[in-house]
Parts: C-alpha cells; structure tokens; sequence
C-alpha cells in the first residue's frame, strides 16, 4: 500500500493549505511543528505568527496571503 | 441545565408547558401580536431558544420526550417561519448589492461578501476600550454561543454528500478537539470563562441574553435543524470562519491590554490560527464541493452566509448597548 499522496491547495490571495500534522522549516532554519489535521501556511508575508496564516493578508487587501 | 426564568407571556406559556409536561397554554395569536417592545422580542426569542435547546441538551427539570411534543413543534414551527421571513427581508438589500458586484467565482465572491460591514465591531471595542467589567458582560452575553460553537452546524453530517462531509469534518475535527476532549473550543471556552471568574456552566447566562443574542443563536439552530434549509446552514458556518481569525487578533490584542487570563487570551489565539485555516477549507472545499453537486442552492448559501454576517451585526450592536460602551463605538 502507497503512503497518502500530499495533497496542496494553493489559494488565491490566500495561504497555502496542506494536511497536517507537519513540520516546517523556516528561511532561517528554525523548525516550526503543528499537530493541527489541516495547516495554512503564510504566502504574503505579513503573518505575524509565519509560518502560519493568522488572516492579515484580508486587512492588507494583499496577494498571496 | 435548568429551564430558565420566563420574560414574558410566551415563553411562560412555553416554560409552564415544560415543567408541568402538559399541554401548552398559548395564545393562538401569539405570532400574530409580538408587540412592538424590545421586551416583548426578548420574550419571543427566549421562548424559540428554550423550544431550539429542547433539540440540543434540554433542561435538567423538563423531561426529555418533550423534545417531540406536537404542541411545542408546532409553535416551534410558527416562530421559526416568522423568523425565517424576517431574515429573508432582512438579508436582501446586502445580497441584492453584493450580487451587483458577484463575479461568478465562488471563494471570491464569496470573501468579497463577508467584508461587508454590518455592524460595530465587539472585537475592536474589547481592544480598544473595554474595562474588565466590561469584558466580563461581553463574555456572559457570547457565552450563549460559545457554549455549542459548531454544534448546530454539525447536524448536516448526515445530509451531506461524501466530500463535503469530510470537509466539513476537517474543520469540526479542530473545533472538537482533534481527538482530545481537552482540546475541544467549547471546553477551552469555559476554562476561560473559569480563569477570569465567570461562571462557566453550560447555559449560565441565557437568562441576562439580549434578544439579538438569542436570536443570533436561534437562527444557527433553525439553519442546522431544518434539512430544508442545509445550504444555508454551509454558508452561515463559512461566513463565521472567514470573519473570525482577524476579529480574534484583536481579542487577543485587548485580553492583553486588559492582563486576562492565559486561558482565555488561549483561546481566542487559537482562533486566529484555526481560524485562518477553516476559512479557506470551508469556502473552497466544502461549499466549492457542495456547489459543484447542487449549483442551484448557491443563492441559499450565500443567504446563510449574509444571515451570519447580520446577526453577528446586529448581536454586536447590541451587546456594546448592554454593557453601556459609548454611542460613539455603537454607532461606528
């Protein structure tokens, strides 16, 4: 049996989705974990919690939240 | 819970026909004369919320066939057509001004309708302003909700199709606690409550509700119980998604100011990671995949999300009222 494919959803002005639990590994190299079953990862870069979407890309009228 | 003190003429007559288990004593006309008083709203509301959470948890003093009495559906059934006919109305002047500008793609027309502004932000006043005292009625009138978050909406699992269940699942399985019952919002939720010292029982604060609150409470009820009305109960739970996360930072940003609990700043920080991930799997996943098998039920969707929006309007305004926030914030 196959492991389960990663599914990704990319969305329009928005983050991007991907089913968790995952471990992320950020630009400078710290490792972030979420045990969540589905995470939203910051595309904009105006999160304040990166590298998860906490929603600001809504109030910055921002692409690619 | 106990079955709470009645405000008025109907929802004694509901109360009396609960505790007595006998048959109801209402007016017949009760739909009919609501009276013009926000009193007599109160008292309406109240009466619909007690028949709604006959469906729900019921009340410790009322046995639990009342749920299935025919004289209490059947009012149930007027107050729910009255409410519905209200909402229909009530919703229509933002959905005709947002169909104007619809483009036809979902997620974005759908985000575009939820920036409508509908109201005076409870969030912003809690940031901005709020006393402690204040904090604390605002969290007694919410907890009406918090109580059940997703509750009601869960009652489309069984109508649904397979994948939007497991969609609308995905989102239930964080509110619910990914498995873990101390995880679960509604348990985050009363140990919050505890840790500011509210009191935290399930119900607790119903009885100093104001009627836009019960209202806001019985329209998710009436959307998830009716079958009929599935696709707006989908839209109503989106639209609570998608304008969470950011009202939720400034919960957090005001809890902090104020120096709350950890438990309860907790919980709204939570939601603004939730939040943000529900939002986009509700719009696009779940109402994306239960539009593509039922395309005519879009407008009923985008009902219930506006009826979402409005009430949410509406229960703020009112609820800065109660706890005696300036005009000036109510009329923002």
């Amino acid at each position: 049996m196959s492991a389960p494919r990663c599914a990704v959803l990319l969305c329009a002005d928005g983050p991007l989705v991907v089913r968790g639990p995952v471990t992320v590994e950020d630009e400078q190299g710290a490792v972030h974990t979420s045990e969540r079953s589905v995470v939203a990862l910051c595309r904009c870069g105006l999160s304040a919690q990166r590298p998860w979407c906490d929603g600001t890309h809504k109030r910055a009228g921002a692409s690619g939240g | 819970m106990r079955c709470p003190t009645a405000r008025g003429r109907l929802s004694s007559a509901v109360r009396e026909a609960l505790l007595a288990d006998r048959p109801l004593d209402a007016d017949p006309d009760h739909r009919l004369d609501p009276g013009p008083t926000a009193d007599d709203e109160g008292d309406r509301q109240l009466a619909l919320w007690m028949l709604f959470e006959l469906h729900h948890r019921g009340f410790e003093d009322v046995p639990d066939d009342a749920e299935w009495r025919p004289d209490l559906l059947a009012l149930r059934r007027d107050l729910e057509r009255d409410l519905e006919a209200r909402w229909r109305e009530l919703a229509a002047p933002l959905l005709a001004e947002h169909a104007a500008q619809a483009t036809g793609d979902l997620a974005t027309d759908f985000f575009a309708l939820c920036e409508a502004d509908t109201g005076p932000s409870v969030a912003e006043f809690v940031r901005r302003r709020a006393t402690t005292e204040q904090l604390h009625a605002v969290l007694r009138q919410r907890s009406v909700y918090h109580g059940k978050e997703q509750d009601a909406a869960m009652w489309a699992v069984p109508r649904l199709d397979d994948e939007p269940t497991a969609h609308l699942l995905a989102v239930a399985y964080d509110e619910y606690g990914n498995g873990s019952p101390d995880q679960v919002h509604s348990r985050l939720w009363a140990g919050g409550l505890r840790a500011a010292g509210v009191d935290d029982a399930y119900g607790a604060h119903v009885g100093e509700a104001v009627p836009e609150v019960l209202e806001q409470n019985n329209l998710m009820a009436m959307l998830g119980l009716q079958r009929r009305l599935l696709p707006a109960s989908l839209g109503h739970l989106a639209a609570f998604e998608v304008t969470s996360a950011l009202p939720s930072q400034q919960w957090v940003r005001g809890l902090e100011r104020l120096r709350a609990p950890e438990e309860l700043t907790g919980y709204f920080r939570e939601h603004v990671l939730a939040d943000s991930v529900h939002e986009q799997v509700a719009v696009r996943q779940l109402l994306g995949s239960y539009l593509g098998g039922a395309p005519d039920r879009r407008d009923d969707v985008f009902w219930g999300g506006a009826v979402c929006l409005l009430a949410e309007g509406r229960a703020g305004a009112a609820v800065l009222r109660a706890v005696g926030a300036d005009e000036h914030e109510v009329a923002a």
